[in-house]
């Protein structure tokens, strides 16, 4: 629809390709009909080979190369008064890096469309750019079949496009119905009208099935999946229609993820538009309609379908190269006498009479929903939360306290990494120092060169990416790569026991790889590994023995081989299943 | 692999040029205010800086008029940086000016009196970290808290009474030159010098904006940010102890009210010196440029024989603008990084 078209037919792409292969069993929903259906006939059936059947998909493929700007959109020969929004070529320029380069972008009411990527790819400027947080240098952004350009994110709201950010941006110390009309509120004469505000936001709340929030309730004692929702009513409070979700399941566990997807069902059996973004290739298979891959700022392939896709096809298209998730193989032998032992630690409400012990060279597993005390367990064992009762012991020393747990050799990449690992203004090299620039120093004065060095030494053994410049300040890398730097400050340090708290959260495919080669890779060189992660398959993947954590009890305890994803799964969510949601 | 290092070596002069290009951009603002200063009082009195021993003299006075409130302005950088913020400064000042020049403590001479001050302003910064780092108090409210505590306890120390200071060795620290600079001056650079170091050579100060800059993250790599909360806030006192002395020289005498309104000046420097409010960033070059820029006002004033009133309604205008560009400059800088 815009400018020249410049369509090549490279690809075909037929939405007939197995779709029993990919698709998990029972996920879509029967209203979600239209939507698929309407999905089945990708940007490509104009290109006149959809009819075609090859067996293969070789889906829409805009190939980056020299220079030339390739758009493989395709129109739809219905016509386009389905497509809500279109992108063509857009460009968004800061300083130095291009973060967006010709991004093509088709969304459909009524269609939840994923944006898959690797972290740096665009995403996030993407989102911010039709949220009117940034403004396109470059292309064209057509909403609703008019030129759209939002000059503050108010204008965007009002437009009809709602994003909810990663970090949920709500007021903790406002009620569920003052953050959800925030910004508009109803007002009479400069008064807000409490009782309207309530009563519009108990009817939102009804409507996202969440009749059981009460409007009035503080925001900041809600738990994180009713903080979602709560996002979620701040966008129809707007009426909508499009709403823009930033990795929403992240923050979420397993059984909350599926109430998520019931909502998103509702809104988009509304015509309502969703674009979903997410790290989990299950979740888009599981919710999405068509996936647009983005890799450094470019539109890669655009309206693939979600389920029928090859995950090698999805991947290959966000890196370049085709990576599966590959586990490394376990070379070693882990030592004989445990490095930690865990006895009976206890923190009521937390967790209880956990016993645990972990080798040298060993790679201990703890799977587990979020909320089931993993993480706590955790850091209390690394001293960072006090335990009532029990003992940590390392090589038979008891330890007590976060100085004590350094100086025993231990490390701990926590969950949270900005706000629990990283000094975001500081470079690379002194991050990295963090836990052991003392003693690079002399008499009290810091060896800046000497770490410097070591610092690059690590880098390069990690393969940090970019390559060569630990004077970088980190907050300019990608999670990742942030991810690294954590593990190589305990490297640094010479830890032998390493505790990792979900250490691959916000991390893309390629740098998670790598991530599991380093983690294997220590093992091998005799530390201590344990490792805490709600995605079994990482647990089962990369751990020697896998202990399952639910409701703050070690209840099961495996070697890796002997288990497998379905009994690991039952038992971790065999409690909230019975027992029905937790509000 | 040879021309990896060599990549490797020219990128990284390549951000030690940009890091030292913005160590002299943040400080480029405040040079500038400085000379507009100077040109000012050229301009309304061109009479004065036609006479090169009155310039070099007047420059003297500015910086020994900077000297106290510039140690303590160190003090209060660390202290800032460590993500705190320490307003009985002046209270504290007083408290040790007051203790060390009462007639039991001037007994025991020049050296007793300077180890009082000294121990005096210490201990208050022990009180204010213990509070703060173990009490879990907010900054802000426990050193409100000293700042009317101390002044009382000065206050009834002195019976609110002028301290005269009758030790030779004390008065003449104030009028004592070495190779034509004021000792009072060179005190001021020793602390400067001992702060810049300290912050940017050691341990201690990598510890100072770790603890500020993320404080879960600095304990979860296993420094002990209490200990090292408590250590700033005495770093502090000790500075308000060494600046105790000065003023006492300077005045020849101690009394209760002394210092007052010391702590605004001193987050003010701080502040427009591109420290930043919430912790982990600052420098003390910075923090000394805003003393000079203050100081340079008060005598611009004084050499034109204005009010007090205009001078400070000027200052709160240049606080507000130095934060002004600075934040400015600071977002266009950090554009460069983010995606």
């Amino acid at each position: 629809m815009t400018g020249p078209e410049e369509t090549r037919p490279e690809g075909t792409c037929s939405p007939e390709t197995d779709p029993e292969e990919t698709r998990p069993e029972g996920t879509r929903s029967p209203e979600t009909g239209p939507a698929e259906a309407r999905s089945a006939e990708t940007g490509l059936a104009e290109t006149g080979l959809a009819e075609t059947g090859s067996a293969e998909v070789r889906p829409a493929e805009v190939r980056p190369a020299d220079g030339a700007r390739p758009v493989e959109m395709g129109d739809d020969g219905q016509g386009d008064g389905d497509v809500v929004l279109r992108l063509r070529d857009v460009v968004k320029v800061f300083p130095g890096v291009r973060a967006l380069d010709g991004v093509q972008l088709d969304v459909r009411a009524g269609e939840v469309h994923c944006l898959l990527g690797q972290n740096g790819a665009g995403k996030s400027t993407l989102i911010k750019v039709l949220a009117g947080v940034h403004h396109a240098d470059a292309g064209e952004v057509t909403w609703l079949g008019e030129q759209f350009a939002p000059a503050t994110p108010q204008a965007a709201m009002r437009a009809g496009i709602a994003t909810i950010y990663q970090e949920l941006d709500l007021v903790d110390d406002l009620s569920v119905a003052e953050n959800a009309f925030l910004g508009h509120e109803p007002s009479l004469l400069g008064f807000t009208r409490r009782r309207v505000t309530a009563s519009r936001t108990k009817e939102i709340l009804a409507r996202l099935g969440h009749a059981e929030i009460s409007p009035r309730r503080m925001v900041r004692t809600l738990p994180a999946a009713a903080k979602q929702v709560v996002s979620m009513a701040r966008a129809l409070s707007h009426d909508a229609r499009l709403i823009v979700m930033d990795e929403p399941s992240a923050v979420l566990a397993h059984d909350e993820v599926d109430n998520l997807f019931r909502i998103i069902r509702e809104l988009t059996a509304n015509g309502i538009a969703v674009i979903y973004i997410s790290h989990r290739l299950d979740e888009i298979r599981e919710i999405g309609d068509r996936v647009t891959v983005l890799k450094d700022g470019r539109t890669t392939a655009a309206n693939l379908p979600a389920r029928t896709t090859p995950t090698r096809d999805l991947v290959g298209r966000m890196t370049g190269r085709s990576i599966e998730y590959v586990f490394p193989p376990r070379s070693g032998e882990p030592g004989k006498d445990p490095l930690l032992v865990v006895e009976n630690l206890t923190r009521h409400g937390e967790f209880a009479e956990v016993s645990l012990s972990v080798r040298p060279g060993e790679i201990v597993g703890v799977a587990g929903l979020v909320g089931s005390g993993r993480s706590e367990l955790l850091e209390t064992i690394f001293g960072a939360r006090r335990a009532e009762s029990g003992t940590v012991t390392v090589e038979g020393k008891a330890v007590r306290g976060v100085g004590a747990a350094v100086r025993a050799g231990m490390g701990m990449a926590p969950e949270e990494r900005k706000s629990q690992a990283l000094l975001l203004d500081e470079p690379i090299y002194k991050n990295m120092t963090l836990a052991s620039f003392s003693r690079f120093a002399k008499v009290g004065f810091t060896d800046v060169s000497g770490e410097r060095a070591a610092a690059e030494r690590t880098a390069e053994s990690l393969e940090l990416r970019p390559k060569g410049d630990v004077n970088r300040p980190i907050r300019t890398l990608s999670g990742g790569n942030q991810q690294k730097v954590v593990v190589g400050r305990w490297l640094l340090g010479g830890t032998r026991l390493l505790l990792l708290d979900e250490p691959t959260r916000g991390v893309d495919v390629g740098a998670r790889a790598e991530l599991y080669q380093v983690i294997r890779g220590l093992a091998a060189n005799g530390v201590g590994v344990l490792l805490v992660s709600s995605e079994v398959p990482e647990v089962l993947g990369l751990a020697d023995r896998v202990l399952v954590m639910r409701e703050g009890r070690l209840i099961h305890e495996a070697p890796a081989g002997e288990i497998d994803e379905d009994t690991v799964l039952n038992l971790v969510m065999a409690g909230s299943l019975l027992e029905g949601e937790p509000a | 692999m040879a021309t990896e290092t060599a990549r490797a070596a020219e990128t990284r002069t390549g951000h030690e040029r940009r890091r030292l290009d913005e160590g002299i951009v943040r400080n480029l603002g405040l040079v500038a205010v400085l000379v507009i200063l100077v040109i000012i009082g050229i301009i309304t009195r061109p009479e004065l800086y036609g006479d090169a021993t009155w310039v070099r003299n007047n420059v003297l006075t500015i910086l020994q008029q900077a000297s106290a409130i510039g140690v303590v302005t160190v003090g209060m950088t660390f202290v800032i940086i460590g993500g705190g913020i320490d307003l009985s400064v002046g209270a504290i000042i007083a408290l040790a000016a007051v203790w060390s020049t009462t007639v039991a403590t001037q007994a025991f001479g020049a050296a007793g009196m300077i180890f009082t001050a000294l121990v005096v302003g210490v201990g208050v910064g022990l009180v204010n970290g213990v509070l703060i780092a173990y009490g879990k108090l907010v900054p802000f409210i426990a050193t409100l808290a000293m700042l009317v505590a101390a002044r009382g306890l000065a206050a009834q120390i002195s019976g609110k009474q002028t301290q005269i200071s009758e030790s030779s060795v004390i008065n003449g620290i104030a009028t004592t030159k070495i190779l034509g600079i004021p000792l009072l001056v060179i005190m001021l650079g020793l602390v400067v010098a001992a702060g810049w170091v300290l912050l940017n050579r050691t341990t201690f100060g990598r510890r100072t904006v770790a603890v500020g800059g993320n404080p879960e993250a600095a304990r979860l790599a296993g420094i002990n940010v209490k200990r090292q909360t408590l250590l700033l806030y005495m770093l502090s006192g000790l500075c308000c102890g060494i600046a105790a002395i000065m003023l006492t020289s300077q005045a020849t005498s101690a009394q209760a009210a002394m210092a007052n309104l010391y702590e605004l000046d001193a987050i003010a420097a701080a502040i427009i010196g591109g420290t930043l409010l919430s912790g982990g960033r600052g420098t003390i070059i910075g923090a000394l440029f805003g003393v000079l820029v203050f100081s340079t006002i008060t005598n611009l004033f004084a050499i034109n024989n204005l009010s007090t009133e205009v001078q400070n309604m000027v200052k709160g205008g240049i606080i507000v603008a130095a934060v002004l560009v600075q934040q400015f400059r600071y977002q266009s800088l950090t554009q460069l990084f983010k995606r």
